[in-house]
């Protein structure tokens, strides 16, 4: 930085060469600091290809993507990890049925009809289900949803996908309300005074102006609420169970690849066995399926976002 | 003009429009209610599974198999060194995030030009916020515990919950940094300090309990995290706290997902008892979180 003479110097020696060092290397530490997180992605990519790629010299990889049995560590063992996949699309599916049409209907709630007051207490009030732990979730499935499904239909055992479901449901609520919310009450007033003006009732304007006005980010707030369940760990395990298999009846356990990346993490598999590099094959398909839709989101909502003045 | 009105059908039944409106309210409301049930239903379950559990043995005791010890009269059973593990796990973990989230934040809105490798760093960035915990614990297992050799340590722990934390303390304090004035940097300028000066002595004190808020909402996120630190190895049969950085430690969710798993349906009782403590640690985090931002925060 260059200056004048005789201005104010709050600096001792002024701009000096050693100033002009302090800075760049400044600068240094500061650029070091962010570069942490592109080496963390890297880390991240290396760790789980490295590890893969040690899994698919002794698994081939097209009775991975195509077996329908998941026995890694358990004899006779076999390599589909159809069924983990399966568990947990099964999972987002069924929190998705939650927490969309409940979500999106308190959006419009909040955004349309509720009294500035009571959003300013309903809105933080949600967004502290998405503070609470989720292993909290798991423990809550078991103990009170679980016996509630059970009281219904007598059959269901202490695991099932149903209770899992429900509980990830109720926890991206928020994810898609207060999201959605905010694409909603970033619509213009014009817009529902427009449709007012034509004789819309409060229901039209919600339904047929709001909602298609903000529906990038209302869409995108869905896609990163699924891709929440699909990461979604705790709760799965605790309630869904430890049970690998391709079933349509919610009632019944399942496993999800998260949580059989739980079940190795708490046995002992020694490192180089085939259970823990196992590990890192479910690990790539897990971020490859939610780095996907987390682009997907940002792609949607770069690419259809209505601009507003 | 010869568009019609796309409103106009239906109006001569303006009482059932009316109605469906009304149903379209009560439905929405509905909806709303659903989240806040869920909520309470969730509190009153946990404060009535965990009634009567939570006592100063609890809290003071290590852990036990034997159900009878978590019992009044037993010999004292409880979470005291998972209590104790998670608070040093945290505070090992808010001092790397506050290097490196702040570090990165200022870099990104002091320092970068608007250029491409700037745009790739916030890129990834976001995309690291939406990449699944779990995920964090195998590169934490495979780097930190196998690779440079920490072994299922502490600090195996915090740096694997620093780098899940890292995105939201990052994203938190550009905010922070974006809310103080430019005319303040300016008139620092103006009179003749450096950048880092600026930064130092105008920049950063100003943005400060908006960064403190940030990162101590994101802590209290990184202490309810089980998935990582199960990967890294906390263990559950720890009877002692963690006396060092390369020492093994427990940690409270671990603890509360061993015995939700426990067959016995009495340490249903226990765990519930261990996420009333957890829960606890929680709302005093956020509590000081919003206290801060409240009292001290210029954009509030």
């Amino acid at each position: 930085m260059s200056q004048a003479e005789g201005t104010t110097d709050i600096t001792t020696g002024g701009s000096s060469g050693i100033d002009d060092r302090k800075n760049a290397t400044i600068r240094y530490v500061f650029f070091s600091c962010a570069l942490v997180t592109v080496l963390t992605t890297l880390g991240i990519i290396l760790v789980l290809v490295q590890g893969s790629i040690e899994f698919f010299q002794q698994v081939s990889i097209v009775e991975y993507f195509t077996g329908t049995e998941w026995s890694p560590v358990i004899r006779p063992r076999s390599y589909g990890v159809l069924p983990l996949i399966w568990g947990t699309l099964l999972i987002t599916a069924g929190s998705a049925l939650i927490a969309i049409p409940v979500g999106t209907a308190t959006a419009i709630y909040l955004s349309e009809y509720a009294d500035p007051q009571v959003r300013k207490v309903i809105k933080p009030t949600l967004e502290i289900l998405a503070g609470i732990p989720t292993i909290v979730y798991g423990f809550f499935a078991l103990s009170f949803i679980t016996p509630i499904i059970q009281r219904v239909f007598p059959d269901t055992g202490t695991f099932n996908a149903a209770a899992g479901a429900i509980v990830v449901g109720i926890m991206v609520i928020p994810m898609v309300s207060s999201l959605s919310e905010d694409a909603m009450s970033a619509v213009p007033d014009d817009l529902r005074n427009a449709a007012y003006g034509l004789g819309a009732t409060k229901f039209e304007v919600s339904t047929r102006v709001v909602f298609p006005a903000s529906l990038s980010g209302v869409i995108a707030s869905y896609i990163l609420a699924l891709s929440r369940a699909i990461g979604e760990t705790m709760a799965v395990t605790l309630a869904a169970g430890m049970h690998p298999q391709i079933t349509m009846d919610p009632l019944e356990p399942i496993q999800t690849m998260t949580a059989y990346m739980v079940q190795i993490g708490i046995s002992d598999v020694s490192v180089g066995s085939i259970g823990y590099q196992s590990l890192f094959a479910v690990g790539l398909t897990l971020f490859a399926m939610t780095l996907l839709m987390n682009l997907f989101s940002l792609w949607i909502k770069s690419r259809y976002r209505e601009e507003y003045q | 003009m010869s568009t019609s009105n796309p409103f106009a059908e239906g109006t001569e039944d303006i009482a059932r429009k009316r109605l469906i409106g009304r149903v379209f309210v009560a439905i929405c409301f509905a909806s709303t209610l659903v989240g806040i049930v869920a909520l309470v239903a969730l509190i009153v379950d946990v404060l009535y599974e965990s009634w009567g559990w939570v006592t100063w043995e609890f809290l003071t005791y290590p852990p036990s198999q034997v159900i009878e010890n978590f019992l009044p009269g037993g010999r004292g059973a409880g979470i005291y060194p998972a209590i104790v593990g998670s608070i040093f796990l945290i505070a090992l973990t808010a001092v790397f995030t506050v290097f490196l989230g702040v570090g990165a934040a200022v870099y990104l809105e002091e320092y970068a030009g608007d250029n491409w490798l700037t745009s790739f760093i916030e890129a990834n960035i976001a995309n690291l916020a939406g990449v699944p915990s779990i995920v964090y614990g195998l590169l934490g297992l495979a780097i930190f515990v196998r690779g440079i050799q920490l072994g299922s340590s502490l600090i195996a722990g915090a740096l694997t919950l620093t780098l899940l934390i890292l995105p939201i303390v990052i994203v938190s304090t550009q905010e922070a940094l974006r809310a103080v004035p430019d005319s303040q940097r300016q008139a620092a300028y103006g009179v003749g300090a450096t950048q880092w000066q600026v930064i130092r002595d105008v920049v950063l004190p100003r943005a400060l309990p908006g960064i403190m808020t940030g990162t101590i909402l994101s802590l209290s996120r990184a202490i309810g995290e089980t998935a990582p630190i199960l990967m890294v190895g906390a263990a559950t049969s720890l009877f002692v706290a963690p006396d060092g950085l390369t020492s093994p430690f427990s940690a409270m969710p671990m603890m509360i997902f061993e015995w939700a798993t426990l067959p016995e349906p009495e340490f249903q009782h226990v765990a519930a008892a261990g996420i009333v403590v957890l829960l606890t640690i929680l709302l005093l985090m956020n509590a000081i979180a919003i206290f801060i931002r409240n009292r001290y925060d210029p954009r509030s």
